[in-house]
C-alpha cells in the first residue's frame, strides 16, 4: 500500500478528508461573458499572501527606530543576499495589491454583485479595502525616508482635521505632537501586529461569506438565463475554475517578479525633521486624487476653512459610497440608475484627478 | 405551594434586581480594563521646549536673498536675510498641512514643496491652500550672534 493513500485513509477516517472533496466537486461557478472580473478578488488574495511571506522575511533584519531603520533597509537593499528582491516584491505587491482590490471593488459595484443577499460581503470587502490603505500608510514610512516622512506628517495632519475628535487621532497615530520616532514605533506596531491580525479575520469572513452565498450574476445575464434556461452555463470550481484561478495568479507573479527585478523600488534619502520639503513631492498613486483635490480646494469656501470641506467631503462620499448598496432598490428601478450614476461618476472622477495630478505642475 | 407563592409574584423583580447588578458588573470590570488602555494609548504630554529664545545663526552664515532652517525647540523654523539686508525669522510649519517650507531666491518667497502653498518672506500667507500666516519671530543681534525669540516673550 503507498504511503501517500494510507496517510489520506488515515486522515479520512479523524477528519471526513472525502466530505472536503465531495463539496469541492459539486462547487460550481457560473460562467458567463463577465466570468473574468471573479479573477481579481483571488488575484488580491494571492497578493496579500505575498505580502504575508515577504513580509516576514523584511521583519528578519528590519529595525523599527529613526536611527536604524533607514540604515536597516539600506543594509537589506544591499548586503542581505535578495534583499533587494524581497523588498521590492514586498512594495510592488502593495500597489498591485491596492490595484487588484480596487478593481475587484468597481467590479462587484457595476456588476451589481453586492445586491441582497450580498450586503455584508461588500460591507467586509470596503473594509478590507481601507485596512489596506492603512498597510499602505503605514508600511509607507517604515524605511523613514524625506518622502514617507512629509507623506507621514501631510497624512496625520489630514486625519486631525476632522472636528471634535481630530486632535486625538492626530496624537494617537503620531504618539506626540509631531511625527518622531514614536510614529515610526507606532506605525510598524499597526503595521505588522495591528493590521494583519483585523485583515486576516476579515479575509477569512469574506471569503466564507463569498462561499456562502456562491458567485453573483450580474442582473443582465440572469434575465437571459431566466429567459432561455438552456443558455445557463456553470463550471466545476475544482478543478477547472481553481486552475484558471492559478494561472491568474501566475500572471500576477509574473508582472510582479518583472516589476520588482527591472522597476527596483527606491530608498530614497535618510528623513531629516529639520529640513525643507523637497520639491516634486507627491503621494502614492492611489492618493493621488485625493491629493490633487486639496492642492486646487481654496484655503476659503465662503466663511468655512476650504481643507476641512475637502477632508470631510471625501469622508462623506467614503461613507455614502459603502452605503451604496442599500440604496439599490433593484432593477429598473429610478435609485438603481442613480446608484449606478453614483459609480460612474466615482470612477471618472478618480480616474481624471488622478491622470491630471500627474500632468499638473 | 407556600413557596410558590413567596417567588411567583416577586420573580421578574428579583430577575431584573439581578441583571442590573450583574450587568453593571460586567460594565464596571470592562470599564476597569478600558480606562488604563486609552490612557496608556494616548503619550503622556511632554514638556514645551523651555526656551523661548534660540541662537538661529550667525551674521555671514546668509547670503542676502537666502535662508535656512534652524531648530527652534523641537521644530523647525526659517531664518531669512531679505535681498535688502532685513533678517526675518517664521515658524517653517506650513499652515496648511504641516509640511516644512523653504525660501526661493528665485521666487523671493516662502514656498512650500507639498501643496505650493506660498508666503512672503515675512510669513504673509500669499497663494495656495495655506489658511494662515506662518508664526513670526523676533530677531536680534548679539554681537556676531542672531537670536530668535517668540513674540510676546520680551
Amino acid at each position: 500500500m503507498d504511503v501517500l493513500g494510507t496517510v489520506r485513509k488515515w486522515l479520512d477516517e479523524r477528519i471526513g478528508l472525502h466530505g472536503l472533496v465531495e463539496f469541492m466537486e459539486h462547487k460550481k461557478v457560473p460562467q458567463h461573458r463577465y466570468s473574468h472580473w471573479y479573477f481579481f478578488g483571488g488575484m488580491t488574495l494571492f497578493l496579500f499572501g505575498v505580502q504575508v511571506l515577504t513580509g516576514i522575511l523584511l521583519l528578519l533584519y528590519y529595525r523599527p527606530s529613526p536611527n536604524e531603520a533607514y540604515e536597516s533597509v539600506e543594509y537589506i537593499m544591499t548586503q542581505v543576499r535578495f534583499g533587494w528582491l524581497i523588498r521590492s516584491i514586498h512594495s510592488w505587491s502593495a500597489n498591485l495589491m491596492i490595484l487588484t482590490a480596487s478593481v475587484h471593488m468597481f467590479s462587484v459595484f457595476f456588476l451589481k454583485a453586492y445586491r441582497k443577499p450580498r450586503e455584508l460581503t461588500w460591507l467586509s470587502g470596503m473594509l478590507l479595502l481601507f485596512l489596506l490603505l492603512g498597510f499602505g500608510f503605514s508600511g509607507y514610512l517604515l524605511p523613514w525616508n524625506t518622502l514617507s516622512f512629509f507623506a507621514t506628517k501631510v497624512g496625520t495632519d489630514i486625519a486631525g482635521q476632522v472636528p471634535v475628535i481630530g486632535k486625538w487621532i492626530s496624537v494617537f497615530l503620531r504618539g506626540g505632537e509631531d511625527v518622531t520616532g514614536a510614529t515610526l514605533t507606532r506605525f510598524f506596531g499597526f503595521h505588522v501586529a495591528v493590521l494583519p491580525g483585523i485583515a486576516t479575520a476579515l479575509v477569512a469572513l469574506h471569503v466564507l461569506l463569498v462561499q456562502r452565498f456562491g458567485m453573483s450574476v450580474p442582473p443582465s445575464v440572469e434575465a437571459e438565463w431566466e429567459a432561455r434556461p438552456s443558455e445557463r452555463r456553470e463550471m466545476r470550481f475544482f478543478p477547472n475554475f481553481l486552475l484558471r484561478e492559478l494561472m491568474a495568479w501566475y500572471v500576477a507573479l509574473a508582472i510582479l517578479g518583472g516589476l520588482a527585478a527591472f522597476k527596483p523600488w527606491e530608498l530614497g534619502t535618510k528623513a531629516d525633521a529639520f529640513a525643507s520639503a523637497p520639491p516634486g513631492i507627491r503621494p502614492e498613486w492611489y492618493f493621488m486624487f485625493m491629493f490633487q483635490t486639496l492642492k486646487m480646494i481654496p484655503p476659503k469656501i465662503w466663511i468655512f476653512d476650504g481643507e476641512l470641506l475637502g477632508v470631510l467631503g471625501f469622508n462623506a462620499a467614503f461613507v455614502v459610497w459603502v452605503l451604496l448598496p442599500f440604496f439599490d432598490r433593484g432593477p429598473g428601478g429610478r435609485a438603481q440608475r442613480w446608484v449606478t450614476g453614483a459609480g460612474v461618476f466615482a470612477l471618472g472622477y478618480v480616474v481624471v484627478m488622478t491622470v491630471y495630478a500627474y500632468f499638473a505642475k | 405551594m407556600s413557596e410558590q407563592s413567596l417567588n411567583a409574584p416577586g420573580q421578574p423583580k428579583r430577575r431584573l434586581f439581578v441583571e442590573i447588578f450583574l450587568g453593571a458588573g460586567v460594565a464596571a470590570s470592562l470599564a476597569s480594563f478600558l480606562y488604563p488602555v486609552l490612557r496608556y494609548i494616548f503619550p503622556p504630554e511632554t514638556a514645551e521646549a523651555t526656551s523661548d529664545t534660540v541662537l538661529a545663526g550667525r551674521v555671514g552664515d546668509l547670503k542676502p536673498n537666502t535662508g535656512k532652517i534652524f531648530r527652534f525647540g523641537s521644530r523647525p523654523a526659517l531664518l531669512i536675510l531679505t535681498p535688502d539686508g532685513q533678517y526675518s525669522a517664521i515658524s517653517a510649519v506650513c499652515t496648511h498641512l504641516n509640511c516644512t517650507v523653504q525660501y526661493r531666491s528665485d521666487l523671493r518667497s516662502v514656498w512650500c514643496a507639498c501643496h505650493n502653498g506660498m508666503y512672503t518672506p515675512d510669513g504673509r500667507n500669499i497663494s495656495g491652500p495655506p489658511p494662515r500666516p506662518l508664526d513670526k519671530y523676533d530677531v536680534f543681534l548679539k554681537g556676531e550672534e542672531i537670536y530668535v525669540r517668540r513674540q510676546g516673550n520680551a
